[in-house]
């Protein structure tokens, strides 16, 4: 066997591993990734939506407010699963398992690369199951199938950046407590201080700028043009700059630190 | 392959390991046979896992020469964990795959061959009497079950030398005696074990040949009689029916100090044949021995007297 089968098995194993992982914790998951964004969703689009979709006027255009939210909450559904990757990743290295791999002639860069491509399984999964349950609450998208593919497209590559940031996250921070904290500027902070439930240009003059300009608004704004039939203009190129980027940062962050841990 | 007691699984000289300032391990030597148990005895903090985890590739170590089974520990890593084994001090099983998916998860990262994959794992289930939980995750685990499925899931891959660091720390008497025999098991499959231990009585019942380890240094080394005979203390009982045996005896053997009340007299001996005879000889028929036990000094007082100055100074 040559090295580059060798490494692409012993991939394949650890997404095994990482998938019957998230069989058995498959209760855990559904609460965590999906019932949490519909609940959400319910939150905003209920109790909120109305002044919200009327506070929205021209940028709505006379849609109701659950067109204008879903999308953000379908980034929101991937930006949740940061959570799970960290702890498991931590989980991994802070317990007794990635030593007994490093004594093994295992392929180095296996056990991230499978924690990663679950955590961008989970995140696809869990973005299907909530776009069906707003399709259920009222959701009427306008988009074509090559729409469709262009957001299968964009949640896969935000899911892949966001993977590897939170393994990353998940190297560094010491205990498993630690790692779950601090994805919530990932999960929580930058989803809302984004275009995920206003637009940017609503916000107070200090967060205005930010808000337009960081990445989770391109991924929504590209997202939701593409969803209610909006022209896209540069948006999605945008978002998929970003995620190139951010995948980018992550991955070679992720493996400094799993370097640096295992010396 | 040429006779297998001659060669040597692990041949280290001046092992030297330093965090910063604090020193590990200053200048250790060790030399182990294939096929033998070798022991590293010490208290916590002594190194004894350092090594372990130099030798099992984790962390490198400045050395002189440095080889486990024929490979440069340094140049020849990855061929060093194709022929080893590591059950470490923490447990390494995986707590949410079930005890059966934990030995196909090691068969896989080995890359068996498919067919010898669940034939291997079967095997070794039975073997470590864990059929009956095989397809339950180890959260429902003794101690003792989760150890024996870690040794398993080191063992799925036939490794030559096996490392167990501190293998029955925190198990109970009953647990501790399996890992024994499981150990023991081992050894007579021709598997060279390096166990460390806090243990005297573990070390004395296990392996071939023990290091006594202390602050990175070893103290002492030789097999568990050789350790035992290092330290003065051997001796006999003779127990008497009365005060005038008792008497008698102590008149003839001119040595060794009375318990009147006991009816018992010590003599110093070191127990072997010899000497015995030799002592009976001397009360010859007259004097009426009722018992006579044999006391060799237990790896504790070896522990004690060679570690002592080290437990003296830190409790001060």
């Amino acid at each position: 066997m040559t090295t580059l089968t060798i490494a692409a098995q012993d991939s394949a194993t650890m997404l095994w591993r990482e998938i019957k992982h998230s069989i058995r914790l498959l209760r855990l998951l559904i609460v965590s990734a999906v019932l949490v964004p519909v609940v959400m969703l319910l939150l905003f689009d209920y109790i909120l939506g109305g002044t919200l979709g009327h506070g929205l006027g021209a940028v709505a255009r006379g849609a109701p407010y659950v067109d204008y939210l879903v999308p953000g909450i379908l980034m929101m559904t991937v930006a949740g699963g940061c959570g799970p990757t960290a702890i498991n990743v931590s989980m991994d290295m802070t317990g007794g398992f990635v030593d007994r791999i490093r004594t093994m002639a295992v392929t180095r860069g296996a056990l991230l690369a499978g924690h990663v491509g679950v955590s961008v399984l989970r995140m696809l999964v869990a973005t299907a199951a909530v776009t069906g349950v707003a399709l259920l609450l009222g959701f009427r998208p306008q988009a074509s199938v090559a729409d469709w593919l262009a957001v299968v497209g964009i949640v896969a590559a935000f899911s892949f950046a966001l993977a590897w940031l939170s393994a990353a996250i998940g190297l560094v921070t010491k205990s498993v407590a630690g790692a779950n904290g601090s994805t919530l500027p990932l999960s929580f902070l930058l989803p809302f201080v984004s275009s995920t439930f206003v637009p940017a240009d609503s916000m107070p003059a200090g967060v205005r700028w930010f808000a337009a300009n960081q990445p989770f608004t391109a991924v929504v704004d590209s997202l939701r043009a593409l969803l209610t039939g909006s022209p896209v203009g540069n948006t999605a190129y945008l978002a998929l700059a970003w995620c190139a980027v951010i995948a980018l940062a992550g991955y070679v962050w992720a493996q400094a630190a799993f370097r640096r841990g295992t010396r | 392959m040429t006779n297998l007691k001659t060669r040597t699984a692990v041949s280290v000289n001046g092992l030297r390991k330093t965090y910063g300032e604090k020193v590990v391990l200053d200048g250790v030597d060790l030399s182990i046979g294939e096929g033998e148990v070798f022991a590293l005895l010490g208290p916590n903090g002594a190194g004894k896992t350092t090594i372990v985890r130099i030798l099992s590739t984790l962390i490198p170590a400045d050395a002189r020469t440095a080889s486990v089974m024929g490979h440069d520990l340094r140049r020849e890593a990855a061929a060093v964990r194709n022929v080893i084994g590591v059950t470490g001090q923490f447990s390494a099983v995986d707590n949410w795959l079930t005890g059966e998916e934990n030995l196909l998860l090691m068969g896989r990262l080995l890359h068996l061959p498919a067919t010898e994959l669940r034939t291997r794992a079967a095997q070794l289930l039975e073997l470590f009497d864990l059929v009956d939980v095989a397809r339950q995750t180890p959260a429902t685990y003794s101690g003792g079950m989760k150890r024996r499925l870690d040794i398993a899931m080191t063992l799925m891959g036939r490794p030559r030398l096996i490392f167990l660091d501190e293998p029955t720390t925190g198990l109970d008497p009953r647990s501790r005696h399996t890992m024994w025999l499981l150990i023991r098991d081992l050894r007579a499959e021709g598997i060279t074990i390096l166990l460390t231990t806090q243990y005297l009585e573990e070390a004395d019942q296990l392996a071939d040949r023990i290091a006594v380890l202390d602050r990175g240094h070893i103290v002492a080394e030789g097999t568990p009689e050789e350790l035992k005979r290092r330290v003065p203390g051997a001796h006999i009982r003779l127990r008497f029916a009365d005060v005038a045996s008792l008497d008698e005896a102590a008149r003839e053997l001119r040595e060794g100090t009375r318990d009147d009340e006991k009816l018992v007299l010590r003599v110093p001996n070191d127990g072997g044949i010899r000497s015995l005879r030799e002592v009976l000889a001397r009360l010859g028929d007259d004097v009426a021995v009722e018992g006579l036990s044999i006391h060799t000094p237990d790896l504790d007082d070896v522990f004690f007297a060679l570690t002592g100055n080290a437990s003296k100074e830190k409790s001060q």
